[in-house]
């Protein structure tokens, strides 16, 4: 049987940019000289880590739950407010919603700049306008959200059934009026999904932020860290990633039970 | 009443959708387009109330002039003429009653839309409407949970809740089995009796045509080739204008109306499973 004959039509082309990344996966661990020798060599460092690891320093609780508490209500806070300016302004950053090409370039443009920013540099930046604490964090978590939401936003509104659309328009409805009735129900359950799913992302991204100065239990962890009380920085680490896994859980359930 | 004056549509890549169109069209007439795909049919519709620009003559409705409406007129214009569409264009995921009373946003500004304040009155047009095309029982129901003939009548609810004296309907049965055309032809028929609206409909079946239209419009190439009584369109009077082409072509609309029927139950039955 030729190859033509069968669904491998892009043969070459496949096995072509296979053999690329591969290449460009080896170039690139040359230019930074990885080494995978010094994992090995360095398994002491790792051991005395591990050792303060396995013992987490429970007493150090109590003084943890202010901290954890200010880490959720700084993720609801920020995504809350990334998520209610990313909806607007991803309907004027499509071309169905706005017809005006302009408008859209404009949106779109910005919407690239805000996800250029890294989220650490994002905070750096809001720890020298506002200062150090939660409200710096809050700001970084909303931009930050903005920008990955916004994007997901108006993805889904262009995939879109534009029927509604011209029904709402043949009936002498303005623009704002297709968008709220003929765009946003269709979209609805994307933008709580996406809202979800950020604030699971916006937990983790909360202790990082911490490190920089944004307030929250990134905090004690630098702080721990920088002491060497890998008891402490274990319990944290604990603490974390039972914070993330109860915000999948919840997530997970609204997920299915509301939306 | 609706005047067309030497109204030409070309396209921007150059495809003539309209030649020198000219067409009055009282109140209270119910109006069949026919002819072949490409014809014009759907261009000339949709002209009338402007989905798409002409790109010379005037179209006058009511003695006021659409082609040069600015967009607030345009808006006030077009709350008097209602659009069906081929594929219902509901809102799919929205219930049938939140699908019929956006029949009324042209009455409504922006900030009233983005609040859902809809008025008593508005719920009763609803529920009256919704009755007329025998759906009551719907009115909670989402809407891709009906069939495709339901579906286009919650379309038709949406028309009559918007108050319009003119009804533009787009291929409206084409997605639908014979038996279900029917009943939606009906429905045209009871709302132009009735209520004494103007009915033009675009439509592939020449049967349906002849059987509830007053006066048939026949196009080719953008140009108007037949326009008189419904009894006057003979078969050897559209046999001379088209050739055998424009009955063969209903042969191959009700196969595909049929598919498009078995593929859209055979979709619900899924969709009932999952």
């Amino acid at each position: 049987m030729k190859r033509k004959d069968t669904i491998h039509d892009h043969l070459f082309k496949q096995i072509g940019s296979s053999l690329l990344l591969i290449l460009l996966f080896l170039a690139a661990g040359q230019v930074i000289n990885a080494d995978w020798t010094e994992v090995v060599e360095n398994r002491k460092q790792a051991a005395f880590f591990l050792e303060g690891f396995l013992q987490p320093e429970w007493s150090y609780i109590d003084r943890l739950l202010e901290p954890m508490i200010e880490t959720i209500s700084m993720s609801i806070s920020g995504t809350f407010l990334g998520v209610i300016t990313a909806v607007p302004a991803a309907f004027l950053g499509t071309n169905l919603v706005t017809r005006n090409p302009v408008i859209t370039f404009i949106f779109r443009t910005f919407f690239s700049l805000i996800r250029t920013i890294p989220n650490l540099l994002l905070a750096a930046l809001f720890v020298a306008i506002i200062g150090i604490g939660e409200l710096t964090g809050v700001l970084t978590i909303a931009v930050f959200t903005f920008g990955m939401v916004s994007q997901l936003i108006f993805a889904s509104i262009e995939t879109i059934d534009i029927g509604p659309l011209e029904a709402d328009n043949s009936i002498g409805a303005t623009r704002f009026q297709i968008a709220v009735n003929a765009v946003w129900p269709q979209v609805a359950h994307s933008v709580y999904a996406y809202a979800l799913y950020s604030f699971e992302v916006n937990i983790r991204a909360s202790a990082v932020l911490g490190y920089v100065g944004a307030g929250g239990i990134g905090v004690m962890l630098n702080t721990a860290l920088s002491f060497m009380q890998f008891g402490r920085v274990s319990l944290i680490i604990l603490i974390i990633l039972f914070l993330v896994f109860l915000t999948s859980l919840i997530s997970e359930y609204i997920r299915r039970e509301v939306i | 009443m609706i005047e067309l004056k030497n109204v030409s549509k070309t396209f921007p890549n150059g495809v003539v959708g309209l030649n020198n169109i000219n067409l009055t069209i009282e109140q209270g007439e119910f109006i069949c387009i026919i002819g072949l795909s490409g014809a014009g049919k759907s261009t000339l519709l949709r002209s009338l109330n402007r989905l798409n620009d002409v790109s010379e003559g005037e179209i006058i409705i009511n003695g006021e002039s659409i082609t040069h409406a600015n967009s607030k007129e345009l808006r006030r214009m077009r709350r008097n003429i209602g659009m069906i569409f081929q594929q219902f264009n509901l809102v799919r995921k929205n219930t049938v009653q939140r699908n019929v009373i956006s029949g009324r946003l042209g009455y409504y500004n922006n900030w009233q839309t983005l609040l859902g304040l809809f008025s008593k009155e508005d719920y009763q047009r609803t529920e009256d409407a919704l009755e007329k095309v025998g759906l009551s029982d719907k009115l909670k129901v989402r809407s891709d949970s009906l069939s495709g003939g339901q579906q286009q009548r919650v379309s038709i609810a949406r028309t009559i809740v918007q108050e319009a004296d003119i009804i533009l309907a787009d291929e409206p049965v084409s997605a639908l089995d014979p038996v279900t055309s029917e009943t939606v032809m009906n429905d045209f028929k009871r709302l132009n009796e009735e209520l004494k609206k103007t009915i033009i409909i675009n439509i592939h079946s020449v049967e349906l045509a002849r059987r509830y239209a007053s006066r048939i419009i026949g196009m080719r190439h953008g140009e108007i080739v037949f326009d008189g009584l419904a009894s006057e369109a003979t078969d050897q009077k559209l046999n001379e204008i088209y050739g055998k082409a424009i009955f063969e072509n209903e042969i191959q609309d009700s196969r595909e109306a049929l598919e498009a029927e078995i593929e859209h139950r055979l979709q619900q039955d899924v969709s009932t499973e999952l």
